[in-house]
């Protein structure tokens, strides 16, 4: 494992355009995990909670363990980065959450620079019974679009258990972005899929989010909020299955086209197998909603002004 | 301050509005009253110039300028803004921001979103970190949009219904802000159906079938709009008589 502090301060003040703290990247007192291209630069735990990381050719394996009934106040950092133009890192992690812990994780991962970037990402995330964890993850993938991004989670929720993630990619270009994303639940589990992404230029974005309610009174929310400008091209598929008596599951989509060349598509699949199970879906796919422009130009906003605060507030 | 002459507005291949004549002096309040579905909505969208809303004959005069054809936020920084009735809701835009934006681009106004809310009878500390959003209640987003074109300090206020579903207790609020904007010298069109907030107005016309049939005396025109309005069977479809110009 590199000792790597100036690689660490250099890699911490990348993280600044995904909206990172440096400061929090490197504070002592915090759980995180920091890795460039394939060098672990940080890797520390805290009592209750451990984080086993291993360098390979093209990345790292993280395991990341919180022990039963740990319940963390502060949040656990964690830091994926390549910084040159080119490169490829391959993140392979497991997360364990114990029986009634509950944690919450920070993730940015940054590609300032990148023309040339795959950043590959599959994590296997079990949270326990009655246990709670939130996943916080906002990237930034530099002004030229030139990365490829393929995070793939598979998560298993036990029975009363709760699982919260949101993906947020809305400064700078996008690039390829294909997240993919499934959560299985138990009995009383619940789930929450949120992902953000702002698309310019020929960027292109699949968001497949979905939710298997296998689970008596699972609940379930796959919700996704694209904006596509330029050339971008979107697809969104949030799939829910009803699978257990009283699961209850949405869909919630909104993309907003506001470039001439841009294309959306939205393919909610609901899918129930109890008759007690309930799921629910909304999608608009569009142009901003007409009101809301006029409400905020009879502010004297202009119109691109009025767009632009409803894209923003949409994506925050 | 708004003269509306001759104003015609046809919809589908049916007159919406027709020889329309009103005029809205500076600082007044004028209130409107009409039947559902005598244009009044339609009259406010119109003088708001929203997409859809345009005349197809007559004219908008703001100030001795012609705006029928000016866009909406060209007619907003000139003063004039609209209340909806039932507001647009914003996802992740906070109450503090959405008054700050009203005051910024509109009239630069001099009550801070923290005075605005507490006009409309919203507790700051409770309501500016809010979004915008379906987590506000219809009362409570009509009381922000009504916030909001304090903080605009505009010129002309149009309030469409702004006492649609709002809490009894809560009406004085409205009239308090309705007074606000007069005596910042703001005239304020107002649409509504309640007496106690029409009676704040100075002057008051009465609407049907899209024509201004009588303007004067608020509680003559409320006595009016009680005794013949509200059981005229030619409601919507006013007799040639009856037609007067504001």
């Amino acid at each position: 494992m590199a000792d790597g502090s100036a690689e660490l301060i250099e890699l911490s003040r990348a993280m600044q355009p995904a909206g990172a703290d440096p400061a929090a990247l490197l504070h002592a007192r915090f759980a995180g995990l920091a890795v460039s291209h394939n060098r672990i630069l940080r890797c520390r735990s805290v009592d209750g909670l451990r984080i086993e990381g291993e360098e390979t050719p093209t990345g790292a394996k993280a395991r990341i363990t919180v022990e039963p009934g740990v319940q963390l106040d502060t949040p656990v950092h964690l830091c994926f980065g390549v910084l040159p133009k080119e490169g490829i890192q391959e993140i392979i992690s497991e997360f364990d959450i114990g029986e009634g812990a509950r944690v919450s994780f920070i993730a940015h991962c940054s590609f300032p620079n990148a023309e040339r970037v795959r950043h590959l990402m599959q994590a296997r995330i079990r949270v326990g019974r009655g246990a709670q964890m939130q996943y916080a993850e906002t990237h930034y993938h530099g002004p030229l679009g030139g990365v490829e991004v393929l995070p793939v989670a598979h998560v298993l929720v036990e029975e009363g258990g709760l699982y919260r993630t949101g993906f947020k990619l809305v400064e700078g270009a996008a690039g390829v972005v294909k997240l993919d994303y499934t959560a299985e639940l138990a009995e009383e589990a619940v789930c929450e899929m949120d992902a953000k992404v702002y698309g310019k230029a020929h960027d292109s974005i699949v968001v497949k989010e979905t939710i298997l309610l296998n689970g008596a009174g699972a609940r379930g929310l796959a919700k996704t909020r694209i904006v596509a400008s330029d050339h971008c091209t979107s697809e969104v598929i949030g799939e829910v299955v009803g699978n257990a008596p009283f699961a209850r599951g949405h869909v919630d989509c909104i993309e907003i086209l506001t470039g001439p060349d841009a294309r959306a598509s939205a393919v909610p699949k609901l899918l129930v197998n109890d008759q007690h199970a309930k799921l629910t879906h909304e999608a608009a796919i569009g142009s901003v909603d007409k009101k809301q422009i006029e409400t905020l130009m009879a502010r004297g906003l202009s119109e691109s002004e009025a767009i632009d605060v409803v894209v923003r507030g949409m994506l925050r | 301050m708004l003269k509306l002459e001759n104003l015609e507005f046809i919809a589908g291949g049916k007159p919406i509005l027709h020889n329309l004549n009103l005029h809205i002096r500076e600082a007044e309040i004028h209130s409107i009253l009409g039947a559902n579905g005598t244009g009044k909505s339609t009259l406010a969208a119109v003088i708001m110039g929203l997409s859809g809303y345009r005349p197809t004959s007559g004219c908008i005069l703001f100030r001795g300028e012609d705006i029928t054809d000016l866009p909406v936020w060209e007619r907003a920084r000139r003063g004039i803004t609209l209340a909806w009735q039932e507001p647009a809701r914003f996802e992740g835009l906070t109450v503090a921001e959405y008054l700050d934006l009203a005051r910024r681009h509109g009239g630069n106004g001099d009550l801070s979103p923290a005075e605005c809310l507490r006009k409309v009878g919203l507790l700051p500390e409770k309501y500016l970190r809010r979004a915008v959003d379906s987590t506000l209640s219809g009362g409570e987003r009509r009381r922000v949009e009504l916030a909001s074109v304090l903080a605009m300090r505009p010129k002309l206020a149009i309030l469409d219904e702004p006492d649609s579903g709002i809490d009894p207790l809560a009406i004085e609020h409205i009239v308090d802000v309705i007074r606000t904007l007069s005596r910042q010298g703001a005239a304020v069109l107002l649409i509504t159906h309640h007496e106690n907030v029409a009676a704040v107005a100075d002057r008051a016309s009465s609407l049907c079938g899209g024509t201004i049939l009588k303007t004067g005396d608020p509680a003559a025109i409320a006595r009016f709009y009680r005794n013949h309005c509200l059981e005229c069977l030619h409601v919507n479809e006013p007799k040639a008589e009856e037609v007067v110009s504001g």
